[in-house]
């Protein structure tokens, strides 16, 4: 039986052309880009008189895979926190995939196709593996107070929800964990089970904030593979990362923040190269590195 | 038959009849039905509501003052009295839900604390009786009882038709919340309510308004402590402020994390096991201290009972903790899983 993480997905046409538009556009923090899904406009977020986000404009390309990196306490989770609604920022706006998003509650955000997973995982521990891709299904008429009493109403629409679990399940190697609680899964398995959930919500935008942190290095190359092919499948992935490894062998675009500020942004060989990055991120950290 | 300890052994089957009385009893009934609302707001969506006395306050004296000052037949006053848990569920939910769990906690139990105080102050006289409460306004309540005159039961466990009727109403009552909780758990409604529980920032980042589903747990586990405090006045054709101490709140607790939080027939069974070991000690003291068992004679004062009872009562659900932390229908599993 053949390892089904390994089986490619198709690659999308636009997913292949937006990958190579990104080859025209310049490297310099800021930079505008040929289609971008999201686009953030002077955001900026204190905490005290510490200033730990300053975004003046920022562009996500669609459908590609775009690497955030920064040295430790560069505000790349506070981003993600005011992108996706968990934090409100003091000043700024941005819009995903045409809509303004700057003041839209958390939920709603995922709603509307913008999904984050969590630097410290958030397997629902005591739900079943199944239980917590249903959750995240969603429409779903039995949440309602009183539409949960007529079964008929809610029953279709709960088998359809659960074979679509089940497939993603089986996509992440998680299936023989169906009926167990989150819980007793290791760390690498509660990350895959992070974003087989957040796919579930069939999101355009996956924001994944460290998603190889604390997992075994064995699982750190499967990983890495769903994440690809979550792009091929026609999503756009954004995600914090500290591996430097990682991610220079997934990313197809770079931005680099330190001290609140984007200082660069780039394809992964041109970031590498920065002498901003090297000397804000990579230089700090050149001795840690060991390979 | 030895009579009132008269006789010269510890009566030891009249000791276990004194339990069953009680724990099958309606004080029992209406203690299960206010922990099957605790059950829906603790233990399935993690609210940490410590004012359940309150919510029984509302819908009792919504229930008597219906009666009482407007005149209101029995069913409408049953109405008006649970529009009120309604009303108390959004009125301390709509404000603290959205900030960090222990702020409910805080302002529940000083909710609960201020309407009683409330009830029983002179200002209120007018309304509520004050100290003296409100007297026989659910007289129709007992009308509708089918059940002849009479005794009911085996042996000395025995009811008279009175307490049966409002036994079978509370545990009936009882009956039909399980199972609604049951058929709320198992659909996609209680799937939302046990993430929150669990984290609610994960089911947010699934997109749930976890704000919502919140506030409807409150509010219907306070209709269901609402119906309890229905029943408890009922019972008594009384209402008073004295019904509604934080006590309350804090048995009910004890009789659901005895029984096994968010479990289905956890209240229920807890409320029993509770009610058993409060009237079970106090028939066994009453016994030792008239036979002098252990020299317990010697040591305690009938006076004692009292407060002694609710001791054992406390060493027994230590013992119980010790060993079974997630109560007798929980899963241990679940519980070492609670981070």
């Amino acid at each position: 039986m053949s390892d089904p993480a390994s089986v490619p997905v198709a690659v999308a046409p636009d997913v292949r052309s937006a990958r190579e538009a990104l080859e025209a556009v310049a490297t310099e923090p800021g930079v505008a880009k040929p289609d971008p899904i999201l686009v953030v406009d002077g955001v900026r977020r204190s905490f005290g008189g510490l200033l730990a986000v300053d975004v003046s404009h920022l562009e996500i390309q669609r459908h590609v895979i775009t690497a955030l990196i920064g040295p430790n306490g560069a505000g790349k989770t506070t981003l993600f926190n005011l992108l996706t609604g968990f934090d409100r920022p003091d000043a700024g706006a941005w819009m995903f995939d045409g809509r303004r998003l700057a003041g839209v509650p958390a939920h709603r955000v995922a709603r509307l196709g913008m999904v984050r997973t969590f630097q410290l995982t958030k397997a629902l521990a005591r739900l079943t593996v199944l239980d917590n891709m249903l959750l995240a299904a969603a429409g779903q008429r039995g949440e309602h107070l009183l539409g949960a009493f007529v079964r008929r109403r809610w029953q279709e629409q709960e088998r359809d929800n659960k074979r679509r679990a089940l497939e993603l399940l089986v996509d992440f190697g998680l299936d023989a964990k169906r009926d167990d609680p989150a819980g007793t899964l290791s760390g690498g398995q509660r990350k895959l089970l992070e974003m087989a959930r957040a796919l579930m919500v069939e999101p355009q935008l996956v924001m994944l904030d460290e998603p190889m942190a604390g997992v075994n290095p064995a699982l750190v190359e499967a990983l890495l593979d769903h994440v690809r092919r979550v792009r091929d499948s026609g999503r756009s992935v954004v995600f914090v990362e500290h591996d430097m490894d990682v991610v220079m062998s997934i990313s197809d675009w770079i931005i680099c923040m330190a001290e609140g500020r984007l200082i660069a942004e780039g394809p992964p060989e041109a970031v590498a190269a920065d002498p901003a990055v090297i000397d804000a991120y990579l230089g700090s950290r050149h001795g840690e590195r060991g390979g | 038959m030895p009579e009132n300890g008269s006789g010269r052994h510890v009566d030891w089957g009249r000791i276990f009849s004194d339990a069953l009385l009680v724990g099958l009893g309606s004080t029992a009934a209406v203690y299960a039905l206010t922990a099957v609302g605790l059950n829906l707001q603790f233990g399935y969506a993690g609210l940490m509501n410590y004012g359940q006395a309150g919510f029984l306050l509302v819908s009792a004296y919504g229930t008597a003052i219906a009666v009482d000052s407007w005149n209101a037949p029995l069913p409408v006053a049953f109405l008006v009295g649970l529009a009120a848990a309604v009303g108390l569920g959004l009125l301390l939910g709509i404000p603290t839900l959205r900030l960090r769990a222990d702020y409910l906690a805080i302002v529940t139990i000083s909710a609960a604390e201020i309407l009683r105080i409330v009830a029983n102050s002179r200002a209120a006289q007018g309304v509520t009786g004050g100290p003296q409460g409100i007297k026989q306004f659910a007289g129709a309540f007992f009308d509708w009882n089918p059940i002849p005159s009479g005794r009911y039961g085996v042996g000395t466990v025995a009811f008279s038709h009175r307490d049966l009727w409002v036994m079978s109403v509370g545990w009936g009552l009882v009956a039909i919340f399980s199972l609604v909780v049951r058929i709320l758990m198992r659909s996609p409604w209680g799937r939302v309510v046990r993430a929150v529980r669990e984290d609610e920032d994960a089911a947010r980042s699934l997109g749930k308004n976890t704000f919502v589903y919140k506030l409807q747990a409150l509010t219907f586990g306070g209709v269901i402590g609402g119906l309890a405090g229905i029943l408890l006045v009922l019972d008594n054709q009384f209402v008073e402020p004295k019904n509604f101490e934080s006590a309350l709140t804090f048995f009910a607790y004890t009789a659901l994390i005895m029984g096994g939080s968010g479990r289905i027939l956890g209240p229920a069974l807890g409320s029993v096991m509770f009610w058993c070991a409060v009237a079970g000690f106090q028939s066994f003291l009453r016994e030792a201290i008239a036979h002098n068992l252990l020299g317990i004679g010697s040591v305690l004062d009938p006076a004692d009972v009292g407060p002694t009872r609710f001791a054992l009562v406390g060493l027994a659900i230590m013992v119980l903790m010790v060993s079974r932390p997630q109560g007798v229908l929980g899963s241990r599993t679940e519980v070492m899983l609670d981070e």
